[in-house]
């Protein structure tokens, strides 16, 4: 058989996201942003919301999400996105409007606008990408940092009396009476990128029925930050963040 | 609703002045002495007959951000606060500024610094008109001397914030904000349709419509080239602004000896101080500027000319007396007389200041 | 025309409403109005005072130094203000709690017992109107009733509208004390 046999559209399973640009990424080679962004480029795709959908990017090593998910963007200052995705979704309640916030953007500066924005219920999707690091300033602690995990911040390993504990951010939007969805996810396998997908797919409805505010948190990687190989860092999660950070639905209403 | 006279505090008219306007969101957070804005909108249910949006935010860091975002969208969108709420907004500005976004900030002054008085001020002149924020820009910022213009200049706000695609502030001062006073309210403008909006604001991220191509809206820019041409587009709007917006008002200029230059409510109390100047035997000319930025520098050097001298008065330690003396480039005495803290002088201080520092 | 007026008094007391009835008549009858206040934080108990501008011409400063009419309802606004009289102008103050009266000259001095009228009237609320029909009696420049009644009801909120008979009572009752 001829390799112009098999290349027919008949026998496509697979294809790039028509809504992922084409151009390289700025992410570490093994950084989960990658799964991510590719996820959400594919749901928005196929549930057809192209034209009507505002996405608002964080400060950290997401803010360049614009220039890769072909949709409309406002870059957010440093924790403000869901601020900002409040009045793009108040102004425009017919649009679908989500935010993509790191664990520093959602869990330490943003805190107040993320708790707040979910407390009232704003329709919007809000992504939470925790990887326990600050990956773009170079690898400092962030709120949900683990216990003994060594960071540029805390060289000796996070402590209790030093640094406080990791934050469970999405634990407490759990307990706010606006969101409708709260979830954690990861990425690392095929069967966990499916139920994330499973997960956006399911947020972005929320949204579009107007059932209040849904969070999507994809437990990820920062191989770099953490000064792992890829594989490694896959597995550091399992052993370390998944039993502070278990995945499933937290809320499903 | 037609146009209509009545009494009016300037915050509750800075309200009603925006439902009228067609303004599309208020996003704001209580604080003394402005907080009769967000009262007043929640009272008037706007989203119930123009549709516009009104928010309590949880901070006036989110309210800012809120404006940030719902002008991003190509919406008319403002937030009001006081002088301490203000400085907590100077980064969402910046962020507004530099994204070229069109945006309403009312801020009605108190005394400062730190958490200061609740009682009217001026201080925060070289904030509004100097940056603020971080970075090269600026604000087109009018300073409102009635109740009337409280009223006017938030459709002025508007049209040259759109017009500029460059953020305004109403710098008002406690007085004219809690001052009742006669006021004409223009009549119920319609909000423009999403699809206006669009058509207006190609710019704006609203989805891509029709499969356009997207539409970003950001500050940042990593190449240093790139974003010397962006601060250039910026510098090149500020330009332009200087050139064709600055609004000054003048009273008996020609025939003095004296001028008085202040701002705001305070050049009223000069106004009045002038009159008892003159019952004295002392002929003083007033320049208020409207815009403080644009300072209306030509019109205050040429109000200078064959005068003995200047007094700038300020309810702060001496802060548009620096743009007055860059105007005047020093060829006169410029002198300084400003209450702080919440105080407001009387005419007649204001007059014993004029007698001695030129002594008149 | 051009009446510049003070009134000053507790927190509590009705000071700054009184002002803004008196705001909204002259605006009924025409006038060009200022209504400036001064008060603390605090809502109830502290000083207010008010300062109201009525004029046929377009009014410059909202604050000014000397008044056509001061009105001090506690001894440390009749302190403050009484020196403040313009001469030929007007001082009217409630008797109640007053144990020093300052020396103006050249004035006309309208020491008034609104307290007990009030108590008269059967509601402590009225107090202000009483002081206000004091005012309206005293001032030389004459608004016309049906403008007061206007201004009741363009300051006063729906549901007080009721109560417009008794302020009217009340207004009536403060112009009998100066007529005495």
């Amino acid at each position: 058989m001829k390799i112009e046999e098999i290349i027919k559209e008949e026998n496509k399973v697979y294809s790039a996201p028509r809504l992922l640009d084409e151009t390289d990424m700025h992410y570490c080679p093994g950084c989960s942003h990658g799964v991510v962004h590719k996820l959400v480029a594919e749901v928005l795709d196929e549930m057809g919301l192209t034209e009507i959908t505002v996405g608002v990017s964080p400060v950290g090593c997401a803010v360049f999400a614009y220039n890769y998910i072909n949709v409309d963007w406002v870059e957010a200052a440093h924790g403000r996105a869901p601020a900002v995705a409040t009045a793009v979704k108040r102004l425009w309640p017919n649009n679908v409007v989500f935010t993509y916030q790191g664990d520093g953007d959602m869990a330490a500066i943003g805190t107040a606008e993320s708790i707040h924005a979910a407390n009232r219920g704003e329709n919007i999707v809000m992504i939470f990408v925790n990887n326990a690091i600050y990956g773009m300033t170079g690898g400092q602690m962030a709120p949900t940092t683990l216990l003994g995990q060594k960071t540029s911040t805390t060289p000796y390993g996070r402590r209790v009396d030093l640094n406080g504990h990791p934050l469970e951010i999405t634990e407490l939007m759990k307990l706010l009476d606006g969101t409708c969805y709260v979830t954690r996810q990861a990425v690392h396998t095929p069967a966990a990128v499916r139920k994330t997908k499973a997960a956006l797919k399911k947020a972005f409805q929320n949204s579009i029925d107007k059932k209040g505010t849904s969070v999507v948190e994809v437990v990820s990687t920062c191989n770099s930050g953490w000064k792992l190989s890829p594989e490694k860092a896959n597995q550091w999660m399992v052993d370390n963040m998944f039993p502070k950070y278990p995945l499933g639905d937290l809320k499903n209403l | 609703m037609k146009e209509e006279v009545t009494l009016m505090k300037g915050n509750e008219a800075v309200a009603i002045a925006a439902i009228r306007y067609g303004c599309d969101g208020y996003f704001g957070y209580p604080i003394t002495p402005q907080s009769e804005v967000l009262e007043t909108l929640e009272a008037e249910m706007p989203w119930e007959t123009t549709g516009m949006v009104v928010l309590q935010a949880e901070s006036e860091v989110a309210a800012i951000n809120m404006v940030y975002g719902g002008a991003a969208t190509g919406k008319a969108v403002m937030t009001s606060s006081s002088s301490p709420g203000i400085s907590l907004k100077q980064e969402g500005i910046s962020y507004i500024a530099a994204a070229m976004l069109p945006a309403l900030i009312l801020n009605v002054m108190r005394g400062g610094p730190g958490l200061g008085t609740i009682q009217p001020s001026q201080a925060d002149y070289f904030q509004a008109t100097k940056g603020g924020g971080h970075g090269d820009y600026h604000l087109i910022v009018l300073a409102p001397a009635s109740v009337q213009e409280m009223v006017d200049f938030v459709g002025l706000g508007f049209d040259l914030s759109f017009k500029y695609l460059t953020p305004a502030m109403i710098l008002a001062d406690g007085i004219v904000g809690q001052m009742m006073e006669k006021v004409v309210l223009p009549p119920q403008r319609p909000r423009r349709t999403d699809e206006e909006v669009k058509a207006q604001c190609p710019w704006a991220a609203t989805g891509r419509t029709g499969m356009r191509e997207r539409n970003v809206v950001t500050s940042l820019e990593m190449d240093p080239a790139r974003m010397e041409v962006n601060n250039h587009k910026l510098q090149a709007v500020y330009k332009e602004i200087e050139k064709n917006e600055c609004r000054w008002e003048e009273k008996n200029v020609e025939d003095a000896d004296y001028l008085i230059v202040a701002f705001g409510s305070v050049a009223r109390i000069c106004e009045k101080a002038a009159e008892i100047a003159a019952e004295k035997g002392i002929k003083v000319g007033l320049l208020r500027p409207i815009t403080l930025w644009p300072f209306p520098k030509d019109a205050v050097e040429k109000a200078a000319q064959g005068k003995k001298g200047i007094l700038v008065v300020e309810l702060n330690a001496g802060q548009m007396i620096e743009d007055v003396r860059l105007a005047t480039h020093d060829r006169l005495p410029v002198e300084h007389f400003g209450r702080l803290g919440g105080i407001i002088p009387s005419p007649s201080e204001i007059v014993d200041a004029l007698e001695e520092k030129f002594k008149a | 025309m051009k009446e510049e007026i003070i009134i000053a008094g507790f927190g509590g007391q009705g000071v700054l409403s009184m002002g803004k009835i008196l705001a909204y008549s002259g605006l009924m009858d025409d006038k060009e109005v200022t209504w400036f206040p001064a008060y603390g934080p605090e809502q109830r108990g502290g000083t207010a005072n008010v300062t109201v501008i009525l004029s046929d011409e377009k009014i410059s400063s909202p604050i000014v130094d000397a008044y056509d009419v001061v009105i001090a309802l506690n001894q440390q606004s009749l302190d403050k203000f009484a020196p403040k009289v313009k001469k030929g102008g007007i001082l009217i103050y409630d008797t109640n709690g007053i144990h020093k009266v300052p020396e103006v000259e050249d004035a006309s001095i309208y020491p008034i017992d609104a307290m007990t009228a009030t108590l008269e009237i059967g509601n402590p609320k009225a107090y202000n109107m009483v002081v206000l029909g004091a005012l309206l009696e005293a001032m030389p420049y004459k608004l016309p009733k049906e403008n007061v009644v206007k201004g009741l009801k363009k300051s006063l909120p729906e549901r007080y509208h009721h109560l417009i008979p008794l302020n009217e009572q009340a207004i009536e009752k403060g112009g009998e004390l100066l007529k005495k």
